[in-house]
């Protein structure tokens, strides 16, 4: 059988084509982000005419403080409830679950094995389907409509502690071992030599954290009822739902929703790209 | 009083040979959460769902299975599982084709391969919310203007109302591009990692051996290698299409009523109108929680067993 080798030419047409499916396919990817733009610097009129208009005729930038002026709901307020939450819950996420990774990984114990499997176990229920029960035992305690209800039943994340363990089981032992040997502690070889050292898990986990917490809808819409504890997702889709809802307000909502999001994506993508694939490794 | 003395103590404490203490020290405030926050619920939702407890969360009156029976008995929520099935049917499979193509393509680039990742991945960034109300509001708004009535009407068809009716179900277009937006550059980076780990030499032994390069190499190295990431990839989609919740809620809903159509009711859906709608009923609530739970332990153990979950990556 003679062998199949791609001509010049062949392998020419080839690339083509694919940059040519890659291109179309990025176009269809990035509609969704020119029409919040588009649509945000309309009037509502221009957005309900049945011909499409590409761009808007007359810039509408007054669109932000109307928002902000809506007597439905206060927006101002979703956001600074949004980032109490989502702060609060990356740093307590991070700093319990690393601290539990590295026990895990690197403190010897008879059960730490069969503590892990437990861990593990977890992980195999997913936190929505027990939304119910999280609730009932919120409302026991009295957490529904406060900050520590939207964020300590959701700080525990065992993915978090999983992708910890696995990276510090790679961390290079020789400088913890330099570190015991300067006499210090556990405790100490931890914060001050491992932790430095680590600082690309820790910005991984702590944007997929911060990004899944800003994003959260289904937590919040349960326990944050009252409309001074709602978070910005929970205000957003109040606005999408409302009797006559203002598109074009809608649209503004949008932007200043996910700008946050972009702005700790283009700063940190790499690490976020790191994390995400780490999670493949032990698949 | 006899004891260590603190200088002891901190020795103890310190020391790094009591190992025992220092586990529970940075495992402890972990695991603690855990059970407070994870197997604490379950447990008492299990107790819950043998009682009657309407408008409250605190048992009533013992009934049994009865909440269980009524549950599996009622016809809403066998139809919300077959609302999961339907949707799990066409996200999965369709997803992962997407994300798979996108991951070949991308990976075969030599300019321009950042750009493309980053395209793809950068809705991960949006919320189900954010996204609902592009999909509902510009693209699917079945308005004249709207953008997909807008290429239906270039290509000579009428505008078609896409979430508010039932027949025919073209709110499955909706709801699966939507996840697809979302979730494709989320999987395409996973698979994207799976291609890079494929040994070179692999490709190189094949084309020595005659194999034509495309579909032979696809379907005999690039395939079996990827085998184990595929595995996680697709236990990954299911259980996310079985926790579906947010787009259904914010295109389907309506909100203000406290309202939801009798059709595409996923079973989180459904949860969430009986125990925390206008019903409040935790008794049934619960008791629908823990089948679902027993549920996506099942499918997801199975699913597993069936792809060879766990299993390292190796010659297929």
């Amino acid at each position: 059988m003679a062998e199949v080798r791609p001509t010049g030419a062949r392998a020419f047409a080839g690339a083509t084509a694919l940059y040519g499916v890659l291109a179309v396919a990025a176009a269809l990817f990035l509609i969704p982000f020119y029409l919040i733009v588009r649509n945000g610097l309309s009037t509502d009129i221009s957005l309900s005419r049945p011909d499409w208009q590409l761009f808007p005729t007359d810039l509408q930038l007054g669109n932000v403080s109307a928002l902000l002026d809506n007597p439905t709901v206060d927006f101002a307020r979703s956001l600074r409830n949004s980032a109490i939450v989502s702060i609060v819950q990356t740093t307590g996420t991070v700093f319990i679950a690393s601290m539990a990774g590295y026990g895990l990984a690197r403190i010897p114990y008879r059960f730490a094995n069969a503590v892990f499997v437990f861990i593990l176990a977890t992980l195999m229920i997913p936190a929505a389907v027990t939304f119910v029960p999280s609730f009932v035992i919120v409302s026991e305690i009295g957490w529904v409509d406060t900050y520590q209800g939207l964020i300590v039943p959701v700080m525990f994340q065992a993915f978090a502690a999983f992708l910890f363990r696995q990276y510090f089981i790679g961390f290079p032992l020789e400088l913890e071992e330099a570190s015991r040997i300067d006499g210090l502690s556990t405790w100490g070889t931890y914060w001050r030599i491992v932790v430095p050292n680590s600082k690309g898990i820790f910005a991984a986990v702590a944007s997929i954290t911060f990004i899944g917490s800003w994003n959260a809808f289904l937590w919040p819409l349960v326990v944050g009822k009252d409309e001074d504890k709602w978070t910005v997702q929970v205000a957003l889709s109040t606005l999408l739902n409302a009797q006559s809802p203002r598109v074009s307000q809608l649209f503004v909502a949008s932007a200043i929703a996910i700008a946050p999001l972009l702005i700790v994506f283009v700063l940190l993508q790499r690490y976020i790209v790191e994390g995400v694939e780490r999670t493949g490794i032990n698949g | 009083m006899a004891g260590p003395s603190p200088r002891t103590l901190w020795r103890r404490l310190a020391g790094p040979q009591n190992n025992n203490l220092w586990f529970w020290i940075f495992v402890g405030p972990f695991l603690a959460g855990i059970v407070v926050f994870v197997l604490t619920p379950i447990l008492w939702s299990v107790v819950l769902s043998l009682y009657e407890a309407r408008n409250t969360v605190t048992p009533t009156r013992f009934v049994g299975l009865d909440n269980y029976a009524d549950v599996l008995g009622d016809s809403v929520f066998r139809s919300s599982l077959f609302t999961f099935i339907a949707f799990a049917a066409f996200i999965v499979p369709v997803t992962f084709v997407a994300s798979l193509g996108l991951a070949l393509a991308v990976n075969q680039v030599r300019f321009a391969k950042a750009f493309f990742r980053s395209v793809f991945f950068v809705p991960v960034a949006c919320s189900y919310v954010v996204a609902s109300l592009i999909w509902k509001m510009s693209i699917f708004n079945g308005l004249p203007g709207g953008l997909a009535n807008t290429v239906l009407g270039a290509v000579g068809f009428d505008n078609r109302a896409w979430l508010s009716r039932p027949h025919p179900p073209l709110y499955w277009v909706v709801i699966v591009s939507e996840r697809m937006w979302l979730q494709v550059g989320f999987y395409m980076l996973l698979l994207l990692a799976g291609l890079q780990r494929i040994p070179v030499n692999l490709y190189e032994a094949a084309s020595v051996d005659g194999a034509t390069r495309g579909w032979q190499t696809f379907r005999y190295i690039t395939l079996p290698q990827l085998r184990a990431t595929s595995a996680a990839v697709l236990v990954l989609l299911l259980i996310n299409a079985f926790q579906a919740f947010d787009e259904f809620y914010n295109l389907l809903s309506n909100a203000g009523a406290g309202t939801y159509p009798p059709y595409a009711r996923p079973p989180l859906v459904y949860l969430y109108y009986v125990a925390l709608g206008r019903q409040q009923d935790f008794g049934h609530g619960s008791a629908g929680a823990v089948v679902l739970t027993l549920m996506i332990a099942v499918f997801t153990l199975a699913q597993g067993r069936l792809l060879g979950f766990g299993k390292r990556d190796s010659y297929g």
